[in-house]
């Protein structure tokens, strides 16, 4: 089970260390782990995990390609291969790669997908990726999740370490806002009500879970009560609760740092238009690039604020008259 | 060791068998295939270990087929080899066979890797080699390029990695048969000098024959007593379609449909040299 750990307060402990901790943890108990990174170390702090454990923590520099190719090989000889770099380039740069090297054959990676969307921030629009969700889904047996925090991160990627399979973690890198406490559990396919309601569904994930929190605290102050869910398990996404949501609330909307084409939001209204058809309206971003600024600039941008999250609320609200 | 006469012969019986796999579907990758059959017979000759009954073993040596269309070749002598029946060679392709056109570690016993999107077969080879290093293991890899898949930048990229870890329990082969889908390599995208590519990579690398067994097998037993941490090419100066007169001298031999009353003559003519070479 998790606990809620929610003030709106951004976390104490780097993300980073909390990964590094993890990492350094998994490679000294499972002899068959191993780290592979595409020069981002230093991003993700695991510099002196790789100076510590040189054979087991492996640079593959500038050559995410091959590093794709360089896991499923391991795999086949029975590593269980971690790797990373920027969300942009472990995804769509690499995607036949996932695809034939990794899924298609059967072999077992956990990807680390760094600084999802908005989060690049100053490295701009080449390296804001809004479609990774989109391709990622569309892999047979992948799992794909939005990580919200670190409690969540090092659950996850601790819990799907014998796993089998695709795993791909979309995991920001720094300035987390903090939604569960430490030790919390997550169950894969299940997402968590992270605030009950009856008028209207905040379905969210990743940056989005506590946007979605601090507008239904707005809402709240209108007399209107939203439901809040964070579906950071894209995929298998969890259908029952969608419905449940639906039945219970009426409305729903999705809010995502993706676009609103292929990613929760489509997941979601694949759902109600197949098995539940309901009023739904996705946040997200809305067939446009990434552009470069500051994350505060660009969570105006693309309307990822609490303001514009309760705005679509009182919409999807308005569209429940009409069914 | 067998002697030359043994590796020659299995050598034509993975080409006949390769062919008359290819002939129950009427078409396939003729060319690509013909010209791996010498490196395969030394390899499933003389120089891997592999247990047929136990595929998976994990002392094996692993083998990525990274032209992954080239697979009905591999199916021939693993199937020679007793990997699975050989009348699974009849089912190339059909819905729900074992064997489909490109290579798939999921569907067919003793195929290590799933490869047909060019490029990506070194860097798996290369991540079992490191993984087996990592492991203290003493399997080694082996892989098959085409000479066209060099066209691929993340060929080069493992080419680098390989060199960089250190991976001298690796040796990988070029299929330098020169020619591609449309065309030869200089007239489609030049590979030039393959051999010297590999060693300004850092690569132990030597060029041989790819037709002449001896010379194959005598390059990866010296390859394997001097690549030290180094990992070793042995490029293969062959000719697409190999063996077969009629399909040697065909301008576009990738893959194309057979003329029956050819194929059949073809597949007659490898039998009787074939039958000739067992009576010696």
């Amino acid at each position: 089970m998790f606990q809620l750990n929610y003030t709106g307060q951004l976390e104490n402990k780097p993300i980073t260390q909390v990964f590094k901790d993890t990492l350094e943890d998994m490679i000294q108990t499972d002899p068959k782990v191993v780290h592979l990174d595409a020069d981002l170390m230093l991003l993700l702090g695991v510099l002196d995990v790789h100076k510590k454990f040189p054979d087991r923590v492996i640079n593959c520099g500038i050559q995410e390609a091959n590093m794709i190719g360089v896991a499923a090989g391991m795999s086949a000889v029975g590593l269980k291969p971690y790797t990373h770099s920027f969300a942009a380039f472990t995804s769509r740069r690499v995607f036949d790669q996932l695809f034939l090297s990794i899924a298609y054959a059967k072999k077992s990676a956990h990807i680390i997908a760094s600084d999802p969307g908005i989060k690049q921030a100053f490295n701009g629009g080449t390296h804001m990726v809004f479609e990774d969700l989109a391709l990622m889904r569309t892999i047979p047996d992948a799992y794909v999740f939005d990580i919200t925090d670190s409690a969540m991160y090092s659950f996850l990627i601790r819990a799907t370490k014998d796993l089998k399979g695709l795993y791909y973690f979309r995991t920001p890198t720094s300035n987390v806002t903090s939604v569960y406490a430490e030790g919390s559990e997550f169950t894969i396919g299940k997402g968590n009500i992270v605030r009950e309601g009856r008028d209207a569904t905040i379905i969210a994930c990743g940056l989005l879970v506590s946007v979605a929190l601090e507008a239904a605290k707005l809402l709240e102050s209108e007399g209107i009560s939203v439901r809040v869910v964070d579906m950071f398990t894209i995929k298998p996404l969890d259908e029952a609760l969608v419905i449940d949501c639906v039945k219970k609330t009426g409305a729903i909307v999705t809010a995502e740092n993706h676009s609103v084409y292929g990613g929760l939001g489509s997941a979601v209204s694949e759902v109600l238009s197949e098995q539940y058809p309901a009023p739904l309206i996705r946040v997200g971003v809305k067939d446009e690039f990434g552009e470069v600024g500051p994350e505060s600039y660009l969570r105006e941008r693309f309307g990822f604020t609490p303001q514009n999250l309760a705005a679509n609320v009182i919409k999807a609200i308005a569209l429940k008259s009409k069914q | 060791m067998k002697t030359q006469k043994e590796l020659e012969r299995m050598a034509a019986e993975i080409r006949t068998e390769t062919l008359k796999c290819l002939r129950t579907r009427g078409f396939g990758h003729v060319g690509g295939c013909l010209s791996v059959v010498e490196t395969l017979a030394v390899l499933y000759g003389d120089i891997m270990k592999y247990d047929p009954e136990n595929p998976k073993w994990e002392g094996r040596d692993l083998f990525v087929m990274c032209k992954g269309h080239a697979g009905p070749a591999l199916f021939a002598i693993l199937a020679l080899e007793g990997f699975f029946p050989m009348e699974w060679l009849d089912t190339l392709s059909i819905p729900g066979t074992k064997l489909p056109s490109h290579c798939d570690r999921n569907l067919t016993p003793g195929v290590d890797a799933s490869t047909g999107s060019l490029g990506q077969g070194l860097s798996v080879a290369a991540g079992m080699a490191h993984g087996l290093k990592i492991q203290n293991q003493s399997n080694r890899v082996y892989a098959m390029l085409g000479d066209g898949e060099c066209g691929e930048g993340q060929v080069w990229e493992a080419a680098q990695y390989a060199h960089h870890h250190k991976l001298g329990n690796m040796i990988a082969f070029v299929d330098w048969n020169k020619k591609q889908v449309d065309g030869t390599l200089d007239e489609v995208m030049s590979l030039l000098d393959a051999r010297a590519k590999f060693e300004a990579f850092g690569w132990y690398a030597v060029q041989v024959s790819g037709s002449d067994v001896m010379a194959i097998r005598n390059a990866i037993l010296e390859a394997q007593k001097n690549q030290g941490d180094k990992p070793a090419v042995i490029v293969l100066d062959g000719i697409k379609g190999s063996g077969v007169p009629e399909f040697e001298q065909m301008e576009f031999n990738h893959h194309f449909a057979f003329d029956k009353d050819m194929i059949d003559k073809v597949i007659k003519n490898l039998e009787n040299k074939l039958a000739a070479m067992k009576e010696e």
